[in-house]
């Protein structure tokens, strides 16, 4: 099988996930992240499923040093606590916040032909962008 | 705490968990490589060298919902009422915020806890948190829908 099918494959079993979980529904995310309201803890079970499957695969590609079509494992290997990590995963918590969409459920509403996913995803490829341009200035 | 029993979906939240779990299983056993989204598209973004097996992942994520829709029928209701300026700045500051941590839910929540990383669990912790506070301030103190 060519890598390219095949990463078009994982892509599109990760989107059928997303979509049957229930998770591609900003208003079911932000019932999850609304603790102290009326909570929907569906979102923790979504990843209890995911991790529960995963943490074996991962397991095993650890182990390993090239991946079934011949490519090289590429895991990451930093292992740094750092003030970057913290401060970007606090900024992207409120945007996923402000909507209830993160990047896999954006592409998601993007595929729908959803105007608020493309502009969502617009906006996100954005942030990206501005993101170098950011750390020029503060440096 | 008060559960909203009416909106819990547990079967469906476990199997659709264990899809994206297989995904990712997929994509590090057969390509050997991280299933993080943002990642994936900050790399399209940069025009790294293996940018075609990015924008492959991508598009099957983008036709999830086409081969949804021929394979089962019709989609999940979608409920989103944020208004645009709000809906922009949340996506922007996605974007930078995953690009600065590296990662998002797929990358450091799924893939990341899954391999039992430290960096991962520190990201994941900060972005509920902070997800949580930012859904409390806007619904609960601001009154926002």
């Amino acid at each position: 099988m060519s890598k390219l099918l095949s990463a078009l494959i994982a892509g599109l079993l990760f989107g059928l996930g997303l979509l049957l979980s229930g998770m591609s529904n900003p208003a079911k995310v932000l019932g999850f992240l609304d603790v102290t309201g009326r909570w929907d803890p569906s979102l923790a079970l979504v990843m209890a499923g995911a991790i529960g499957v995963a943490f074996f695969a991962f397991r095993r590609a650890e182990r390993q040093s090239h991946s079934l079509l011949g490519e090289p494992m590429q895991l990451p290997d930093k292992s740094r606590l750092t003030v970057r990590l913290v401060l970007g995963s606090v900024l992207f918590g409120i945007g996923w916040g402000l909507a209830g969409i993160c990047p896999g459920p954006g592409l998601i509403l993007l595929g729908m032909a959803l105007p608020a996913g493309l502009g969502f995803v617009l906006a996100m490829l954005l942030g990206m962008l501005l993101l170098p341009l950011l750390l020029r200035c503060c440096s | 705490m008060q559960i909203a029993w009416e909106v819990f979906t547990p079967a469906a939240a476990l199997a659709g968990g264990a899809l994206i779990g297989l995904a990712a299983s997929w994509l590090v056993l057969m390509n050997g490589r991280i299933a993080g989204i943002s990642g994936m598209l900050g790399g399209l973004l940069d025009r790294a060298g293996d940018w075609p097996l990015r924008l492959a992942f991508v598009l099957g994520l983008l036709l999830a919902p086409t081969l949804w829709w021929g394979l089962i029928g019709p989609l999940p209701t979608i409920q989103l009422a944020t208004p645009l300026p709000r809906l922009l700045l949340a996506g922007i500051l996605v974007g930078i915020g995953t690009r600065l941590a590296s990662g998002c839910t797929s990358g450091h929540g799924v893939c990341g806890l899954s391999r039992l990383s430290p960096r991962s669990l520190l990201a994941t912790g900060c972005f509920m948190l902070s997800a949580g506070v930012t859904v409390y301030i806007v619904r609960h103190c601001l009154g926002w829908a």
